[in-house]
């Protein structure tokens, strides 16, 4: 066996395309450590559920941040400044009488080609009986100082500039996410680059009153993946696909083929009506439908991928492979070496575990790995359904959420694009080495 | 297609000959139908016992009793003066008669055939929220109006794929080792992916970028008048989800069977007819594609089996309105009954085509025309 292991390494070297699977595969299953490292699976979750709070400061529906890498395109990232960074200014008056003035100027930098998505105020505000009054003013690059709203403010007040109409009288007509960042008197709207600065002005009434305060300028590009309609960064779910679709492919493959073989030689071996039933089952189990089975399941009773794994294995025990490996069985049971174990008195399971079936392992490899593919599309097939995992983000999730947000009629193409890339070139990888394999594997097919 | 068998002797044309070749495959024709029907009934049951382990069909089987049960007596004129406690009594008793009378009150194993009666004939009542297009809101007439496009669709695509597939690998396996069949070679790890996957993208080029194809459909709405209009509509919208099926396919069984093809052209027979100098193509024909052609069909009749999966997500990418596609707006709306009868719809599908592969080998094989047993083929 080992033997015929590194017969099969050597071998492998002749393809030059099994390589270059194993290089993908490789690739990708460091992938996957690094995610499971990177974000601990409870991490994942709780991300991924985008519980309130967690994806406030993230664009929505925003493409992947390297798309500012093509040539001519200047897209606004994600900006962000907030009133305890060193760059911001924050002077405090006191005023007498427990009031103080609190003036913060929160500066960025605006250099892009395109207006942000959004602009929003995340104020965090102490005190306990009068909320805090501030006025807010808007610097332009070119000197303009625009007025933007006076207002009291609670605890964790969300001021969201974009969505405030009546600026337009004081913005030449336009709506204040094009109207704040235009050159004035430019037509169509021409951003204006250079230093912009939010000054807040704040009046708090109380001794130990306290005001901060966030401005986060959403951009049209967001982080290596992009973001989808609930803010949540894609890259979280394609990283965490990866340790996911592997698991679940290596241990379905496993568990179906592994089993398979195992009922195929127990058959043989015993023939009779031992034999007579499993052949029977196969043919039941040949008409029964995978994946219907598996959706009335995932509706009726749970839609946990470890559920959806243990009825593929368990509709996969039976599988048409039965047919192949009993074949194949039926000549390894005449074979004298056989004889020679029962002659000295080996048991039926002895002769089933280290006779049998460690002969007819090699020909397992190639079948499994061929498989691994299927069942990483399966998952997302599963996903792209409505029946993926509760919890876990999985590339069929994101998928499914880009079909059901109609991403390709709206042009987000990164959205579908990016996962059904990771799907292709994992069952590339899977399949390239599969199919070298089978060729070492099955002399028949060598020459060819 | 090759029916024509001329290895044989030519006393197969004798009238008696075939007479007695047609019993025989009639025979095995009728054995086998009987084993599938008993096999979709066993797969029906199992099914059943799946599905009822948390209850579910119970659960549509009481749901249906006490609606109407409770619509009978709130329209009842003589318990409309009774307070709504009264009522309620007289609800409950009568949904545990009505219980009794549908023998709800027996044990599971007693119920469980009764549910296997209705199933086979897809008699699972009414849908729950999912109506057909008449207006039926019975599971059978739901589903019987959805089998005709998936029939279309997939069955036009069974055609083209084998024929397309066979021809191709034919053609290649006298050109081994060319360019080309390195390509197809190169390309067969394609078929990892399924069909919908393939719908997305062509989707994305074709309607999305190109705008040439519609996005999903099968005839524009309004449905066109004439005939004439109404196929060239469904022509169009069927090009895309047809292309997409073909595409996930097609390269791994060019690359199989020009492969199964190549070992085979090694025979000595083959070698013999080339020496008699026959041309290449009754080669291909006679020699190489006619012995083939059992295990061939075998390999695209499982082929199948696993397309009628992907039936399900790709008719509903492409909002082909079939079989899938009922069977996934059924899981969005939890509509139970629509489920487990879209279950055992694909459970027949599945039967249908192994028993059509039966019928195309027992004319192939000519083991069973002779009469030898083929189980341990």
């Amino acid at each position: 066996m080992p033997d015929q292991i590194k017969a099969a390494i050597q071998e492998i070297k002749n393809y030059p395309s099994a390589i270059f699977g194993i290089c993908i595969i490789l690739s990708l299953f460091s992938l996957a450590v690094y995610s499971v490292i990177a974000i601990p699976y409870q991490d994942a979750i709780t991300l991924w559920r985008a519980d309130v709070g967690i994806w406030d400061r993230t664009p929505r529906n925003a493409r992947p941040a390297w798309f500012n890498w093509v040539p001519g395109v200047n897209l606004p990232q994600n900006i962000s400044s907030s009133s305890q960074s060193p760059q911001a200014k924050k002077e405090i008056t006191d005023l007498g009488n427990g009031m103080s003035r609190i003036v913060i100027e929160l500066p960025f930098r605006f250099d892009y080609d395109g207006f942000p998505k959004e602009i929003t105020l995340f104020f965090d505000a102490e005190y306990t009986e009068t909320r805090p009054w501030v006025s807010l003013v808007w610097h332009t690059p070119d000197g303009r100082e625009i007025d933007i709203v006076e207002q009291s403010i609670r605890e964790q007040e969300r001021l969201r500039i974009s969505q405030m109409e009546d600026l337009r009288e004081n913005l030449f007509g336009y709506r204040p996410l094009i109207g704040l960042f235009m050159k004035p008197e430019s037509e169509p709207p021409d951003v204006k680059k250079g230093e912009y600065k939010l000054t807040v002005d704040g009046l708090v009434f109380e001794e130990d009153a306290q005001l901060d305060v966030d401005i986060v300028v959403y951009g049209q590009l967001y982080g290596a993946a992009g973001t989808d309609h609930r803010r949540r960064s894609l890259a979280v779910a394609l990283m965490w696909g990866t340790p996911i679709a592997l698991a679940f492919a290596f241990l379905a493959a496993v568990g179906s083929t592994l089993t398979t073989m195992f009922i195929a030689a127990v058959g043989v071996w015993f023939g009779g009506i031992i034999d007579a039933t499993i052949q029977r089952i196969t043919e039941v189990n040949m008409i029964l439908p995978a994946l219907p089975i598996m959706i009335m399941v995932g509706i009726l009773y749970s839609r946990s991928i470890w559920v959806m794994l243990a009825i593929i294995i368990i509709l996969g025990i039976f599988s048409a492979g039965i047919k192949t490996y009993r074949a194949v069985f039926l000549q390894v049971k005449e074979a004298p070496y056989i004889e020679a174990a029962r002659a000295y008195g080996a048991g039926n399971l002895r002769i089933l575990i280290k006779y049998m079936i460690p002969k007819v392992l090699p020909m397992l490899v190639p079948q499994f790995v061929v498989l691994i593919p299927s069942f990483v599309f399966l998952e997302a097939t599963l996903a792209i359904l409505g029946l993926g995992d509760p919890l876990l983000p999985t590339w069929g999730k994101v998928l499914n959420d880009a079909h059901q947000q109609d991403a390709l009629l709206s042009g987000q193409y990164y959205w579908v694009l990016l996962p059904a890339f990771l799907l292709i070139t994992t069952g590339f990888g899977f399949a390239m080495v599969g199919f070298a394999l089978d060729r070492i594997f099955n002399p028949r097919l060598k020459s060819y | 297609m090759f029916g024509k068998d001329t290895t044989d002797l030519k006393a197969n044309y004798s009238f008696l000959f075939m007479w007695r070749h047609f019993k025989k495959i009639c025979l095995y024709i009728l054995k086998r139908f009987l084993i599938l029907f008993i096999t979709v009934t066993i797969g029906v049951y199992l099914t059943i016992l799946v599905a009822n382990m948390g209850g579910a069909v119970d659960e549509i089987r009481e749901g249906q009793i006490r609606e109407s049960v409770s619509m009978a007596v709130a329209r009842d004129p003589e318990f409309q003066e009774l307070s709504s406690d009264e009522r309620q009594g007289i609800t409950a008793q009568r949904v545990e008669l009505e219980r009794e009378r549908l023998g709800l009150d027996r044990p599971f194993i007693v119920r469980s055939f009764m549910y296997l009666r209705t199933a086979l004939t897809l008699d699972l009542g009414r849908a729950e929220t999912l109506r057909s297009d008449s207006g039926s809101a019975r599971v059978r007439n739901i589903m019987l109006e959805r089998l005709l496009p998936t029939l279309v669709l997939f069955g036009l695509a069974d055609i083209i794929l084998f024929t397309v597939a066979v021809v191709a690998a034919l053609f290649l396996s006298r050109r081994y080792g060319s360019k080309l069949d390195r390509a197809v070679v190169a390309l067969a790890p394609t078929s990892a992916a399924p069909s919908w996957f393939y719908g997305i993208f062509l989707m994305l080029i074709f309607a999305s970028f190109l705008g040439f194809l519609p996005f999903g459909g099968m005839v524009e709405s309004p449905p066109p008048d004439t005939h004439l209009q109404y196929f060239l509509s469904l022509a169009r919208h069927i090009i895309l989800p047809l292309s997409a099926i073909i595409l996930s396919a097609v390269f791994l069984a060019i690359y199989s069977w020009r492969t199964f093809f190549l070992i085979y052209s090694r025979e000595d027979y083959v070698e013999m007819a080339k020496a008699k100098g026959l041309p290449s193509f009754s080669i291909d024909l006679r020699y190489i594609l006619r012995p083939t052609l059992p295990t061939i069909v075998t390999n695209f009749a499982l082929m199948l089996i696993s397309m009628w999966m992907g039936a399900i997500v790709l008719e509903t990418i492409f909002n082909w309105p079939g079989l899938g596609r009922l069977l996934f707006r059924a899981i969005n709306q939890y509509d139970t009954p629509v489920i487990i009868g879209s279950v055992v719809v694909y459970a027949y599908l599945l039967a249908l085509t192994v028993f059509l592969l039966d019928i195309v080998y027992s004319l192939l094989d000519p083991r069973i025309r002779v009469g030898e047993g083929t189980e341990n083929a």
